[in-house]
């Protein structure tokens, strides 16, 4: 019997399972060196964004990176990664090796330099205008020919108006939709109570909240969910651009907050890993006259206005712009009062579990 | 109420004879027919549909943009990523399931139902969970975050951290499909080996891993599939790097996210296949050695 056995080769499964690995190995080995041949990158940095930037880093990348190897003739690969504001600094501080981070607010760069100390407390200040080479703004997107009569924010707080919204505790455009809305209450009533009722009560009609403004926009135009979605300018130009002015409109409120998306170096992995002066110079490149006028076509509006095309600036219309520091005392005020463990945003959103994903 | 109750209760004892109507087959043919087109139009509408909705959408602007969106470099190397994924993870759990497998059925030990409940463990606990304990290990903040970022080695945010999530969620595939086959069989057949002078290593190579062969490739297809497919451990392990660390899976989500519709369901559709070939070969295994199978299991 044993004498038998001994002269069988290996046995079936040994087989099937020693061919499944050659084939899989064949496979790498095939992939593997066309793939380096094809990107071979000499040099590599992190950004990571938020949501909504997908098309504008896109572009603002290939453009950097042009522009990097005819100055020094080093070819370099902007690696980017996108999720909600909020979860991407969460990432940041769990070891994500991001070069640079341009997220949707300060707070959330401002954890990063709390809790991970990866960068100083006073990043803030190290480039022009609080380190936002673009800013948005909140406005409205409503099914086309607006069926619900949306004009303003005390619609949103309308029973049987259903509105979309991403979560604040998650997404950083959430949190300056939420914020506008308070501005909004607040600069009519001048009532800190009467604002937090009136967020409450928009609150009360979202059904559902995304991690992130994406997600959302997901939401609403392609499954069709909701009456209102509050949204970055940028994002409703986008939309609209993606799917048509026949399904959507977007509606200006009288009155909005200035969002302020800002861009920083991280110190401690630019350092570690001698990046230092191609993330800085990454930066800066994003408030040159190139990427201004790639800002302003991507919906977003640049800090410099005469770098971009007159046409892409008509399109933002003129309003009301409140700045977080004038209303709210600042990000990090704004950020313990309303969005931290046990804020506001806690105790007036009551519908758990949709905290999935 | 409780007077009438009593009186039946007695008469009747507790083992109550089935009535002649409760006969498994003996419904009318109309009802059998009901539930039979119910479960059809079911397995249509949950399976088949949505199967046949990916592949439509993946070819809604023909051929050419179907196969023009894997020359995207982010995608090209997402699917080399799971592919390196799957053969790191795989084997491993191939290695790990026959000995976990073997340890069980063949030897008794303290313990040993509490082992076997820990196999079983990924399946119960949610993915999101899976990913976030690798984050609490290895994270910046983690157990081991200090060591690892003062040597400066990266697990999680890089492939590594990915395939240990995979590892992790495909533990109990191939222990699940041997256990019960390899108990069954007994220990009879590597006695006599043994007894014939067969060392370990060679009762192993052609007594046991023959007896189990079927099961093993099964429980492969199986752990491959799973491991190609995960999406809530590698996610949350993943930080989303394009080019870099994500999956088929994570990349499907991105290109969606981006309206890249035909990308998306054209790696979708990648997926899909991968099922569609893990159930085919499944069901040739069935087919074409479902009597050998017989067979061993009649042996031993």
């Amino acid at each position: 019997m044993m004498h038998l056995r001994r002269s069988t080769r290996w046995p079936g499964p040994v087989r099937g399972v020693l061919a499944y690995s050659l084939v899989l190995a064949a496979t790498l080995l095939a992939a593997i060196p066309f793939g380096h041949a094809q990107r071979a990158p000499a040099v590599a940095i992190t950004n990571v964004s938020y949501d909504p930037t997908r098309e504008l880093y896109k572009a603002i990348n290939e453009a950097f990176a042009k522009e990097w190897l005819a100055r020094t003739g080093q070819t370099v690969t902007i690696r980017t990664s996108h999720g909600g504001s909020g979860r991407q600094a969460r990432t940041v501080i769990d070891g994500l090796q991001a070069d640079v981070v341009t997220l949707a607010l300060a707070a959330d760069i401002d954890a990063i330099a709390q809790r991970a100390k990866l960068l100083p407390a006073d990043w803030q200040a190290r480039l022009p205008n609080n380190s936002s080479p673009y800013t948005s703004t909140i406005v409205f997107l409503v099914r086309k020919g607006n069926p619900k009569g949306i004009r303003d924010w005390d619609d949103l707080a309308r029973p049987g108006v259903a509105v979309i919204t991403p979560n604040p505790k998650t997404s950083g455009g959430a949190r300056w939709n939420y914020l506008a809305a308070w501005a909004f209450e607040l600069d009519r009533t001048k009532d800190p109570a009467k604002a937090k009722a009136f967020v409450e009560a928009i609150y009360r009609n979202v059904p559902v909240l995304d991690t992130g403004a994406r997600g959302s926009t997901t939401t609403f135009v392609q499954r069709g969910i909701g009456d209102v979605f509050i949204s970055w300018e940028n994002e409703a130009h986008l939309a609209l651009a993606e799917f048509g002015a026949d399904r959507i409109d977007i509606v200006y409120p009288s009155l909005s907050i200035l969002a302020e998306p800002p861009v920083a170096l991280v110190d401690a992995v630019v350092d570690r890993r001698g990046t230092r002066k191609l993330a800085e110079a990454y930066l800066d490149f994003l408030y040159a006259p190139t990427a201004q006028r790639i800002v302003a076509a991507n919906f977003y509006r640049p800090f410099r206005p005469e770098a971009a095309d007159p046409a892409d600036l008509a399109r933002f219309p003129r309003l009301k712009l409140v700045t977080i520091d004038a209303v709210f005392g600042g990000w990090a005020k704004a950020q313990g009062e309303h969005f931290a463990e046990g804020g506001v945003f806690d105790r007036i959103y009551r519908p758990g579990g949709s905290f999935a994903r | 109420m409780s007077r009438t109750m009593m009186p039946e209760t007695s008469t009747r004892g507790v083992p109550a004879p089935p009535a002649p109507s409760a006969a498994v087959t003996d419904e009318a043919p109309l009802t059998r027919w009901v539930l039979i087109g119910a479960a059809v139009a079911f397995l249509l509408l949950f399976l088949v549909l949505p199967l046949i909705a990916i592949f439509a959408e993946a070819l809604r602007r023909g051929i050419a943009a179907y196969f023009a969106s894997f020359a995207d470099p982010d995608t090209q190397d997402a699917i080399r990523l799971t592919l390196l994924v799957a053969a790191i993870a795989v084997p491993l759990n191939v290695v790990f399931g026959i000995a976990a497998a073997w340890a069980v059925a063949k030897f008794d030990f303290a313990g040993k139902s509490l082992f076997v409940t820990f196999i079983d463990l990924p399946f119960s606990v949610s993915p999101v969970v899976s990913g976030l304990v690798f984050v609490l290990l290895f994270g910046a903040h983690g157990v081991f975050g200090g060591f690892l970022q003062a040597h400066d080695i990266r697990i999680i945010f890089a492939v590594p951290g990915i395939v240990l999530a995979t590892i992790f969620v495909t533990f109990p595939f191939v222990a699940r499909e041997l256990i019960p086959l390899m108990q069954e069989q007994g220990t009879a057949e590597e006695e006599a080996a043994l007894t014939l002078g067969a060392s370990g290593f060679r009762m192993f190579l052609t007594v046991t891993l023959p007896n189990v062969k079927w099961a093993l490739l099964y429980g492969v297809l199986l752990a491959n599939a799973r491991a190609m497919g995960e999406f809530g451990a590698v996610s949350v392990v993943s930080g989303h790097i394009r080019g870099l660390t994500n999956t088929m899976p994570l990349q499907v989500e991105i290109l969606y996210n981006e309206y890249a519709f035909v990308g998306a369901f054209a790696v979708a559709s990648l997926l899909a296949g991968l099922a569609l070939v893990t159930l085919v070969a499944k069901a040739l295994l069935e087919w074409r050695y479902g009597d050998a199978l017989a067979r061993t299991h009649r042996h031993g």
